[in-house]
């Protein structure tokens, strides 16, 4: 197996406040990776650094090897790297079927993006055929807008398989989903995993984690603690300590 | 969904009928010339609409497109001793390309801010254009410039206009339906929605913003030049005007923001009764008070534009007189129905 994505010694601050110091890490190829910390310890800021919305101040992220320390957001998904967002967004005044669409110009040039119609047979096809993958073909004409929250988070990650990107990054994808969503969202992931998608997954819910992931980082005030399993985490008193004699640092 | 694509057909048809025999119909100097007017508004506020009302970026400085096609058509014509008639049409898109020109690099400037901030940029071009064309040596400043005049007669004079800007106009609307139904289009939409997610999908969003802000600028800039040689006479404060900016937004908004048939509409109604008024009671700015009233009955009564809600008073319409479908995917029940296709 060979390192996908892999952010090494990043630093970042906001002001005063330093929200990554020398964090690094590294997802596997075809692995389903974990990403958990207390609040506020940077995952998402994390995120955002190795997704090109954020410029690290030091460090370097890695594609396969190659730098995208500069690239823009564009050029990250362009390459192949696709994220959700914490707090879902989608197009919610456009359909479904028209927000399953907007990625599909990842493989072509901008003027024949211009000249094209939107969504040719075979894309509507291909966009039915995923929203059908995540339990959603019926609402494709629906504003997205009247979805519910645990159908928004589908149609945020089906959205971005449109382009095939070869690793997702989900940021806590069972943050406000009922548990009947949160089984269909998780063997979701697993069936995508055996098909190639790599995921890198920021959760609070350690069950969702601990039975997702082969391997989990945690992450405390900006720095990497440990990286293991999910049984090494777990008896790790490091990351006990983290979670429970960490709070007067972190939420309070 | 389904209806409404043969209704779409038929509107076109009968706009197309009504534009082509309008002048025909009703010939009357009076008439024809309030129409040339608000063929002027009606693609300037088609082409505005296709930026500002499908990326969400409302662009107030429209005036500066308006008026370089103003000046382009006016200066070239008489420096290139251009004889009045027909050939000066044939400087309308050279208009229209020098607007689309000037909208690169203000666009660039302009579309690096947003939302407030993009709106006040805009309207400091405005001025700054205006400025300009008081103060510098070959706009001829406040005294303005004269494009040679035709020598048609009255009736003559207003038709050729009033067919020329019909088919500025026919061709305007077209560039708009093609941009909506594009992969780009939809692009836009997204935009409007989610800038930030947009780019997390991989859309281009400068790219693409600027794309369209050009675009947008070119007809105004050929109806621009359409109006300083309809008028004979062009000065700074009528082709840079702030009014000219409200106006067009307005008409947009009145019709139905990011809507086809919209701007179409409120230009219709906005500038042929902002005409007749200035034919009736005299070049009052009396026009505005209406204005301000319609918008405020329009915001109050229907804030989305008087299409979308029509269109949402039919759907309701219709939906009352023919029984629900099983699968109809309404809002209300979306839920249960993803719940069962869950299991």
């Amino acid at each position: 197996m060979s390192t996908l994505l892999e952010a090494a010694g990043v630093c970042k601050s906001f002001g005063g406040l330093q929200a990554l110091s020398d964090t690094s890490l590294s997802v596997e190829e075809g692995q389903v990776a974990g990403l958990i910390g207390p609040n506020g310890s940077g995952k998402t800021t994390l995120f955002n650094v190795m997704t090109g919305y954020e410029r690290c101040s030091a460090g370097e992220i890695r594609l396969r090897g190659e730098s995208i320390t500069r690239a823009t957001p564009e050029r990250v998904f362009a390459l192949g790297v696709g994220r959700t967002f914490q707090i879902t967004r989608l197009f919610f005044r456009l359909s479904v079927l028209e927000n399953m669409l907007v990625a599909t110009q990842r493989h072509e040039g901008w003027i024949r993006s211009a000249m094209r119609g939107a969504g040719s047979a075979a894309e509507r096809r291909r966009a039915l055929e995923l929203l059908e993958f995540v339990g959603l073909s019926r609402l494709a004409n629906t504003p997205a807008g009247n979805l519910s929250y645990g159908q928004r988070k589908l149609l945020e990650l089906a959205s971005l398989l449109v382009a095939d990107p070869a690793v997702l990054l989900l940021d806590e994808p069972t943050a406000g989903v009922n548990p009947t969503l949160i089984n269909q969202l998780s063997e979701r992931i697993r069936e995508l995993n055996r098909t190639g998608k790599t995921f890198l997954v920021v959760e609070h819910n350690m069950e969702f984690v601990m039975g997702l992931c082969r391997q989990v980082t945690v992450l405390h005030q900006g720095r990497t603690l440990v990286t293991g399993t999910p049984d090494e985490v777990r008896a790790n008193p490091a990351v006990l300590d983290a979670y429970l004699g960490g709070a007067d640092d972190d939420d309070l | 969904m389904k209806a409404r694509r043969p209704v779409r057909v038929l509107l076109v048809v009968i706009g197309l009928a009504i534009l082509g025999l309008f002048p025909l119909l009703f010939s009357s100097p009076t008439t024809t010339s309030i129409a040339v007017f608000t063929l002027i508004f009606m693609v300037a506020a088609c082409a505005w609409n296709m930026f500002a009302g499908s990326s969400g970026y409302i662009a107030l400085g429209h005036a500066v497109y308006f008026g370089v096609g103003a000046y382009t058509l006016t200066l070239l014509a008489n420096h290139l001793g251009i004889a009045a008639g027909w050939g000066v049409f044939a400087l309308v898109p050279v208009a229209g390309i020098v607007a689309g020109l000037i909208a690169i690099p203000t666009g660039l400037i302009a579309l690096r801010a947003r939302r407030h901030t993009f709106v006040v940029i805009t309207i400091a071009f405005m001025f700054i254009f205006q400025l300009a064309a008081f103060n510098l040596a070959f706009t001829g400043g406040s005294s303005g410039l004269q494009p040679p005049t035709p020598l048609w007669s009255i009736d003559a004079y207003n038709r050729n206009f009033y067919y020329v800007t019909a088919a500025v106009l026919v061709a305007t609307f077209a560039l708009t339906w093609l941009v909506r139904r594009s992969r780009f289009g939809l692009q836009l939409l997204a935009i409007r929605d989610d800038e930030e997610r947009a780019r997390g999908l991989g859309v281009r969003v400068a790219r693409i913003k600027l794309t369209a802000f050009v675009l947008s600028a070119i007809p105004v800039g050929m109806v621009g030049g359409i109006y300083a040689y309809f008028l004979g006479q062009i000065f700074p404060q009528f082709a840079f005007d702030p009014l000219f900016d409200l106006s067009i937004a307005l008409m947009a908004f009145i019709g139905g923001l990011g809507t086809l048939f919209g701007p179409l509409l409120g230009a219709l109604v906005l500038e042929s009764l902002q005409q007749y008024f200035t034919v009736q009671y005299g070049a009052s700015q009396a026009y505005l008070i209406i204005y301000g009233v319609l918008f405020l009955i329009v915001v109050l009564l229907l804030p989305r534009g008087v299409i979308p809600s029509m269109e949402e008073l039919i759907g309701r319409w219709r939906g009352r007189s023919s029984p629900p479908e099983a699968d109809s995917g309404e809002p209300g029940r979306a839920g249960d129905v993803v719940e069962a296709g869950v299991r």
